[in-house]
């Protein structure tokens, strides 16, 4: 475990310096991991990563950049926010901001009801969809309990350039009549870069983590261990209850660390 | 039923061919009537096939609208065909002859209309393949692929055997007024049929198998159409009783649209020397239980599901699903459906005095109507409901999915009306089985009171 952490944060840091400097031409980054191994985080080979996701709601000021990067990463028509931020207005008057993307359940109600698998998880533990065999039937929507699913009633925005392969991993440009959802930017993260999202949030709100080497990264590169930020922090799983075992952990705030930055 | 036993014979095979020579001047204007309507349906399906699902009223709060609505409905609509000739077959209704024919080629035509609303609401129907090529077994869709065929083959079945002694009446008695294509179409579909004793028994044996065959496969595709909505986690549609409560539901619906059926032909056609009032008051009995049982179903449903406050989510200050129906955005859709397709029908069928045809016409088209409301209620609030914090979804349907669903409903009365044209709309076998088995019984009566 201790030389896969090692790895990681090396892995990471590359991927953080290289983003904020050049941002583009990582195909040979260490991070990329093998395609040999089973999709579960305990039986994960060495080199394997199993992403989860952090949301520190403490953080996050509700400014949209996420979703805006994540939109024209992936080309999507503007209703379509597979990062959305919801202002939430609890009951003491406060307002704060829940950013909400795909889950990424271990258990995923979505998987289930596809009549024809073209949702399925890669062994990354990313939910995905095969665009060239949906049959935009969207009862993968009406299952998903974190409205975290977009349909394509329209044509996409084209990209410009030789995009006309989209692939699971990389979903650009989208199909009309076909589903699409947050894939976690597993283009990116398989080659050591941060997920469009995270690399746009300002408020380094946004972390991403991979279950095997138990680290957590961010914008700015903070670093840190997994478990244990889950644990001193009081995290939860939106909607546990389900038994859907997302892959986004929450840690429930109200703008308190953006306050301190404010002082700072 | 147990006047002059050779004039009624008479009338009878009279009366199930008349359509097919002489429909009458109406017919081809009623045809042309829906045929309009049909044509712009097809045209805008035309529209959203090209152009995408985008020309509905669709979003990505409320993915499913009408066309979901109109695919419960109209599966429905023919499930109460089906069920209701199978039952009385069953249970040796002696009523049941005259109504038989119509409510099984209603139940086949109805069944044709509903499943191509699955299609249409996909959005690549061009892609509706995959669903043979990479099946899922643990999809719902799956089920209702694999029930809604094997259905219809059971229902169009179940529509022809006792066709064949009748197309076989076509076949020797029908002159060549009727033209070569219907001629050809008795000889080939009447099987050799002579009415032989061993042809009958088989005849005999093989209806009663698919009348047992036919309740259980009915029961089964309006629960697996349930279950689309009964497997996900969606308030409102959480709930363990929606296959019953959809099973229900869809013979409420299908006796109501049996009875219009009926209703209308033996108006157009002059049948009212077989289909007596009593028929109708028979069917009247019917469709006032289904309708209490519906009315119980859903009291179960809703209480439930208030009671728990589905749907209420405490941050952002959305009401529950319940109150949004009952006193909320859908409340005049809701009580519209409580009303007029339930209290009201109830009524005009409990009262004598308006237990008459057209009371119970009038009931029929009140729950037909409100059944598709119903539908229209148990699909789009439950997608509109907040699962997230934000607030409720909303959605209004497009002239596309008027224009689409209008077609669907003109469909089927004009799949009736040609179907007529060429097979008799009354059972003539059926209707001269029961006319023996009763002449049998007076001469036995006769007997007994002699002794």
């Amino acid at each position: 475990m201790a030389i896969s952490r090692r790895r990681m944060l090396q892995g990471l840091g590359a991927a953080v310096a290289l983003t904020a400097s050049a941002g583009v031409g990582l195909a040979t980054s260490p991070l990329r991991p093998s395609r040999s191994a089973s999709g579960t985080p305990e039986g994960g080979a060495d080199s394997q990563r199993q992403w989860a996701f952090v949301v520190d709601m403490r953080r996050c000021d509700g400014c949209n950049d996420c979703t805006a990067a994540c939109q024209s990463t992936h080309y999507l028509n503007k209703d379509q926010e597979w990062i959305k931020v919801y202002e939430v207005k609890a009951r003491d008057g406060s307002t704060y901001y829940m950013p909400r993307l795909c889950m990424q359940c271990e258990n995923p109600p979505c998987l289930k009801v596809c009549p024809v698998a073209a949702t399925f998880k890669s062994r990354e533990g990313v939910v995905l969809v095969d665009q060239d065999r949906c049959i935009g039937c969207r009862l993968c929507m009406a299952a998903c309990p974190y409205n975290a699913r977009y349909f394509n009633f329209t044509d996409p925005p084209r990209p410009p350039g030789p995009f006309d392969n989209p692939m699971p991993e990389f979903p650009v440009p989208q199909r009309r009549g076909t589903v699409g959802k947050c894939v976690l930017c597993a283009h990116y993260t398989s080659r050591g870069r941060l997920p469009a999202c995270v690399d746009a949030c300002r408020m380094d709100a946004l972390f991403i983590a991979d279950l095997n080497s138990d680290v957590m990264t961010n914008r700015s590169g903070e670093t840190l261990q997994f478990s244990r930020y889950l644990r001193e922090n009081d995290a939860f799983r939106y909607k546990e209850e389900l038994n859907s075992s997302p892959r986004v952990w929450y840690v429930a705030g109200h703008g308190q660390a953006l306050e301190e930055r404010r002082r700072r | 039923m147990r006047a002059t036993q050779p004039a009624e014979e008479m009338d009878v095979r009279q009366a199930a061919v008349r359509p097919i020579l002489h429909p009458g001047e109406l017919y081809w204007l009623v045809v042309a009537g829906l045929l309009v309507v049909v044509g712009a349906g097809v045209l805008a399906y035309a529209h959203q096939f090209r152009d995408g699902l985008g020309v509905t009223g669709l979003n990505q709060r409320v993915t499913w609208g009408v066309y979901i609505a109109d695919m419960v409905f109209f599966i429905g609509v023919s499930y109460g065909g089906a069920l209701t000739s199978a039952i009385l077959r069953l249970t040796n209704a002696p009523w049941r002859a005259p109504l038989t024919r119509m409510a099984e080629a209603m139940a086949v035509a109805a069944l044709l209309i509903g499943a191509l609303f699955p299609i249409i609401d996909l959005g690549r129907p061009d892609r509706m393949l995959n669903l043979l090529l990479h099946g899922q077994v643990g999809s719902p869709v799956v089920w209702d692929v694999v029930a809604i065929t094997t259905y219809m083959a059971t229902s169009v079945i179940f529509l022809y055997l006792p066709l064949i002694p009748d197309l076989a009446f076509c076949r020797d008695h029908l002159g060549p007024a009727a033209g070569r294509l219907r001629h050809l179409l008795y000889q080939r579909l009447s099987l050799g049929w002579q009415g032989t004793p061993r042809q009958r028994h088989l005849l005999e044996q093989n209806s009663t198998i698919i009348a047992i065959i036919i309740i259980p496969l009915a029961v089964m595709v309006h629960s697996v159409l349930s279950w689309l909505f009964g497997v996900t986690m969606r308030p409102g549609w959480n709930s363990t009783i929606f296959g019953p409560y959809f099973v229900l539901g869809a013979m409420f619906s299908g006796v109501a649209a049996v009875i219009l059926v009926i209703a209308g032909f033996r108006k157009a056609y002059h049948l009212e020397a077989f289909i007596e009032e009593l028929h109708f008051k028979y069917l009247a009995n019917i469709l006032l239980a289904l309708g209490i049982g519906y009315a119980y179903f859903m009291f179960a449903e809703y209480l439930t599901e208030g009671y728990k406050m589905e749907g209420y989510i405490v941050d952002e200050g959305s009401g529950p699903l319940l109150e949004a129906l009952m006193v909320g955005q859908y409340a005049p859709l809701f009580w519209a459906f409580i009303v007029g397709g339930l209290v009201v029908p109830m009524a005009l069928l409990s009262f004598p005095r308006t237990r008459t045809i057209q009371g119970i016409v009038t009931a029929s088209i009140m729950v037909v109507v409100a059944m598709w409301l119903k539908r229209f209620l148990i699909v789009v609030p439950a997608m509109a409901t907040p699962i997230m914090p934000v607030a409720w979804g909303s959605y209004m349907p497009t002239r596309v999915e008027g224009a689409i669903t209008l077609a669907a409903a003109a469909t089927i009365p004009l799949i009736l009306m040609v179907f007529f044209r060429f097979f008799p709309i009354i059972s003539i076998y059926e209707m001269e089985e029961m006319a023996e088995a009763n002449a049998h019984r007076d001469a036995a009566a006769q007997h007994a009171e002699a002794d």
